[in-house]
């Protein structure tokens, strides 16, 4: 409702592109001193997000790119109102309990009937962790004053596999990470090696269902026998989290009988991410708590400034409250039939991408046909040219494909990975296996950049391995040129 | 695309209108999911229905959060619903928006910043994951330090207000920092410098200053907190620094007040953070937090990831997200400039008087806000011995009004004030409704049995 003082009086008469708004250097270090009108303002802006990617088409991403337009429209009418303010808008408080309700269900947690679950709506998984790794921190430095032990070391196990907000995690709230390597074609935690690193300082293991770089998911059940096992012994009492970012929407549908949630005792806190399989545009994350008694109340706020007392127990405060209302839409609108067709028919597609990958005789496929829906693949002969070439030469074709290299110890093997969401049907996956034949073909017709590039660093001085180099140095010299071509001036 | 194997055993079910449907004949799922599908118009009518006894946004006069946008900026959120912010590699553009927002806000305030140089900031979900951000700086490099000087790094401490915001207090509970607060009293409803540098010890990660106090809206006083600190730094060695949460103030105190030194203009000031969503004029979902120099914001604390396609940092604590409030903020600063936002900011200040002075001329009220501030009107019942603040805002909530009545932290918690904010969306008209109505609840209290509701919560 801003009416500007315009000075030129046929401004208002001119088109978009035939104002003076389109002529002028965009703003990018300061605030521009005047106004310009809404149309100009919305195309300008509109035109320079054309040059970012399609949503539908970055396949690296786990997140939701689509939802139907109804639920759109109710995205829209509430991205008005701010989460937080409970006391006014309690229907949309009262939906996050309900998927929290829902979610602890799916999850076996031993919720009564008609009984609230201990949980909550978070932006993310990556704050659904930092609250869950807090909870665990108290707990355990509850019990350790209790019993008049030191608590300044707090430590976390994990595969190195995990998402980086296991690293972010254990540095902002200084626990130390204590990391399960990983070995060739081994490329998750090995539970008998992540039970024998607890010791007396550890606030919990942290599983993966769904392992961010092959979609692996983790034997949570081995994980659990084992350190009830040590547990017994010990006396430590050391429990699990569950990150099931991605795998948490998929596993209950596809494979009931998976033992990985509450059904184990000693898990105490799960994680999943409402924008990954839960279907929901990016912005949504639960995490949920097995009881009352996993959840100090010391980490429970409670304030009245917005009029009435609320509970609050999350890091971020003021939020939209759209992805929360799209979640619960889901939940009633797919039902568990809907989820799981949805997640069968991505399999699916998983499949057929992976057999016409296959098919070409150049790839190793390291995803395995149990987890996550995603194919995570690797060149047989890296010699002459790399997985981040092949990434490069698809993004012609519009796909954006990630390729990346593993985490210690195997971090000589690159991957490329394709992620199938709801949205990537078999039209499109056929049409993916036919240009990466194509990009194959055109590659092997080029002179190989390998020879060159260490040429290249011969040239400019760069200490040059002998003639065979690994594979590792041969990313790290690629990942620099392609870094240099994306270092786009702001 | 869930095309579901819907077995209906009614054939005509395909073809009824939703409310002729047997949809809205069941009982709403709240514990468990349903194990069946329903057609997608029902989801959406059964939840916009229930929505419907939600709080009206704009009627909710409680908050700072922005509740109205133009259209055309609408059109900008949906059409980049389902862009997830963190894949930097995938879109470069909206993270190049981003840059320049931080660059912006850096040169509003006043950031020593030469020409085309980039801004060290970075974009969050609110003011709360901005203060942790800042917080969690300060906390590394006084560790550092602490290390570096061979002393103790284990009890780190920051001075604050009690009239600091809740997510002050989170933050020193979940990161282990002690919260010492100097007190409020009646009639003094912000931090008093001279009180918070008295507090500073050598344990002090920072000193945090408020530019719009939650409460009653009084931008603090940091250019004496500055000057003090300055002289104490000089006697002790120990370089404590300053943050301001400007978090409603910074996009109102560079429009309406410039003169008003409180950024970086102050050299003790080493961090900024400012919310997106309330003045900036942008729905929930978005802050800022903008540091003085490279230098202040630990390397260690930011992380190198590849998994996305190419290298990226990430300092944040939240990871995907959605990118629609950040091209709201850019299209904001485009759209409305300079000159807008001090439009709007005035227009808010205007119809702040109008209020302010509607609500004292009833006589029954003690205004407790300042004019200088942030818009909105904190006030209390001169007489409240028959009835009290919170029955006269649940009067108001039956016309539509929602706003909130609260005690004041200590040590003034015998006193109890309604707040109203004014936002860019609240137009004189409204103004004046909101003076009449409030005179017709006042009138009707006078004529009920004194007591009734002068329970606490109402």
């Amino acid at each position: 409702m801003v009416l500007a003082t315009n000075s030129d009086s046929e401004e208002h008469l001119h088109s978009t592109f035939a104002s003076r708004y389109v002529r002028a250097v965009v703003p990018r270090f300061k605030m521009p001193d005047n106004s310009m009108p809404k149309d100009a303002a919305y195309q300008v802006i509109n035109d320079e997000l054309m040059l970012d990617g399609n949503p539908r088409l970055n396949l690296a991403s786990f997140v939701t790119t689509w939802m139907e337009p109804e639920c759109d429209k109710l995205i829209m009418d509430s991205v008005n109102k701010n989460y937080v303010d409970m006391d006014e808008y309690p229907v949309t408080t009262e939906l996050q309990n309900r998927c929290v309700n829902m979610i602890a269900n799916l999850f076996h947690a031993p919720v009564g009937e008609d009984e609230a679950a201990i949980g909550c709506g978070t932006v993310g998984s990556s704050e659904a962790i930092m609250l869950a790794g807090l909870a665990f921190k108290r707990k355990w430095q509850q019990r350790r004053r209790a019993q008049g032990l030191s608590t300044g070391n707090p430590n976390i196990v994990t595969g190195a596999n995990v998402q980086v907000c296991w690293e972010k995690f254990a540095r902002y709230f200084e626990v130390e990470l204590k990391e399960v390597k990983l070995s060739e074609d081994y490329y998750v935690m090995d539970p008998a090696k992540a039970v024998e690193m607890v010791d007396e300082n550890t606030i919990c293991v942290a599983a993966i269902l769904g392992s961010t770089l092959t979609g692996e998911f983790e034997d949570v059940k081995t994980l659990n026998d084992l350190l009830a096992e040590k547990n017994a012994e010990t006396g430590w009492e050391t429990p699990i989290h569950v990150d099931a970012a991605s795998g948490g929407f998929i596993a209950p549908f596809l494979y009931p009988d998976l033992e990985w949630d509450f059904r184990l005792p000693w898990v105490k806190s799960i994680n999943v991410s409402g924008h990954k399989y839960g279907l929901v545009y990016a912005g949504v994350g639960w995490v949920v708590w097995r009881t009352k008694d996993d959840l100090p109340e010391d980490l429970v706020f409670h304030i009245n400034y917005l009029g009435a007392d609320q509970p609050t127990f999350t890091l971020n405060f003021s939020k939209g409250s759209s992805q929360i209302i799209a979640q619960y839409y889901q939940f009633i609108r797919l039902g568990f039939e809907g989820y799981k067709n949805i997640m069968e028919n991505c399999m699916d597609n998983a499949r057929r991408l992976r057999e016409g990958i296959e098919k070409t005789g150049k790839f190793y496929i390291l995803s395995k046909d149990i987890g996550v829906p995603l194919v995570a693949f690797s060149l047989k002969d890296s010699s002459k040219h790399t997985v981040f070439e092949i990434a490069e030469s698809l993004r012609k074709f519009g796909w954006i494909i990630p390729a990346y290299t593993m985490p210690a110890d195997a971090q000589h093997i690159a991957v490329l990975r394709v992620v199938i969401r709801e949205d990537f049907s078999r039209g499109l996956a056929e049409r993916l296996i036919t240009h990466i034949t194509q990009v194959l073909k055109e590659i092997d017709g080029l002179p190989s950049r390998i020879a060159s590039l260490a040429a290249t660093a011969a040239v400019s001085g760069d200490e040059v391995k002998p003639a065979k180099m690994s594979l590792e140095d041969i990313t790290k010299y690629w990942k620099r040129l392609v870094e240099h071509k994306r270092n786009i001036v702001c | 695309m869930g095309l579901s194997k819907l077995i209906s055993s009614d054939s005509d079910s395909s073809i009824q209108s939703t409310f002729a449907s047997r949809y809205v004949r069941t009982s709403l799922p709240r514990f468990e999911m349903p194990k069946n599908s329903i057609p997608k118009e029902a989801a959406y009518q059964i939840i916009k229905d229930e929505l419907m006894l939600d709080g009206n946004p704009r009627l909710n006069l409680a908050s700072f959060v922005t509740t109205w946008m133009e259209p055309e900026c609408d059109q900008l959120m949906i059409e980049s619903i389902n862009k997830n912010y963190v894949d930097m590699a995938e879109y470069p553009i909206t993270t190049e928006l981003q840059n320049r927002c931080v660059n912006m806000i850096a040169r509003l305030f006043n950031a020593p910043l030469g020409d085309g140089e980039a801004g060290v900031g970075v974009g969050t979900v609110g003011s709360s994951e901005a203060i942790m951000l800042a917080g969690l700086a300060f906390k590394r490099q006084w560790q550092n330090k602490r290390k570096a000087q061979g002393l103790p790094y284990d009890k780190p401490n920051m001075v604050t207000g009690a009239n600091v915001q809740v997510c002050w207090e989170k933050f020193a509970r979940y990161f282990e920092v002690e919260l010492k607060e100097v007190k409020l009293k009646e009639g003094y409803y912000v931090m008093d410098p001279e009180k918070a540098v008295e507090m500073v010890d050598e344990n002090t990660i920072c000193v945090a200053a408020i530019l719009g106090s939650t409460l009653t809206g009084e931008f603090e006083d940091v250019k004496l907190l500055n000057d003090l600190l300055l002289e104490k730094n000089k006697q002790t060695g120990w370089e404590t620094s300053i943050h301001v949460d400007a978090a409603s103030g910074g996009f109102i105190a560079p429009f309406l007040y410039p003169e008003l030194e409180w950024d970086f203009r102050l050299p003790l000031v080493k961090s900024i953070n400012v919310s997106g969503h309330k003045y900036g004029l942008v729905y929930a979902g978005i802050g800022w937090v903008v540091w003085r120099n490279k230098s202040d914001l630990p390397d260690e604390l930011i992380f190198n990831i590849n998994y996305l396609g190419a290298d990226q940092h990430t300092f944040t604590l939240n990871f995907s997200k959605g990118s629609s409030q950040v091209i709201a903020q850019y299209y904001q600063l485009i759209r409305l400039g300079f000159e807008g936002y001090r439009n709007v900011m005035d227009n808010c200040r205007e119809n702040m008087m109008v209020l302010r002075q509607g609500l004292e001329e009833t006589g029954c009220f003690n205004i407790v806000s300042k004019e200088i501030g942030v818009s909105l009107v904190a006030f209390s019942l001169k007489d409240n011995s028959r009835h009290n603040e919170f029955k006269v805002a649940e009067m108001l909530r039956r016309f539509g009004w929602i706003i909130p009545a609260y005690t004041m932290p200590a040590d003034a918690e015998h006193v109890t004030v309604l707040r109203v904010v004014i936002r860019e969306d609240f137009s004189r008209t409204l103004a004046e409704r909101l003076v009449l109505d409030f005179k017709k609840v006042l009138h009707e209290l006078d004529l009920l049995p004194a007591g009734e509701g002068s329970s606490k919560n109402g």
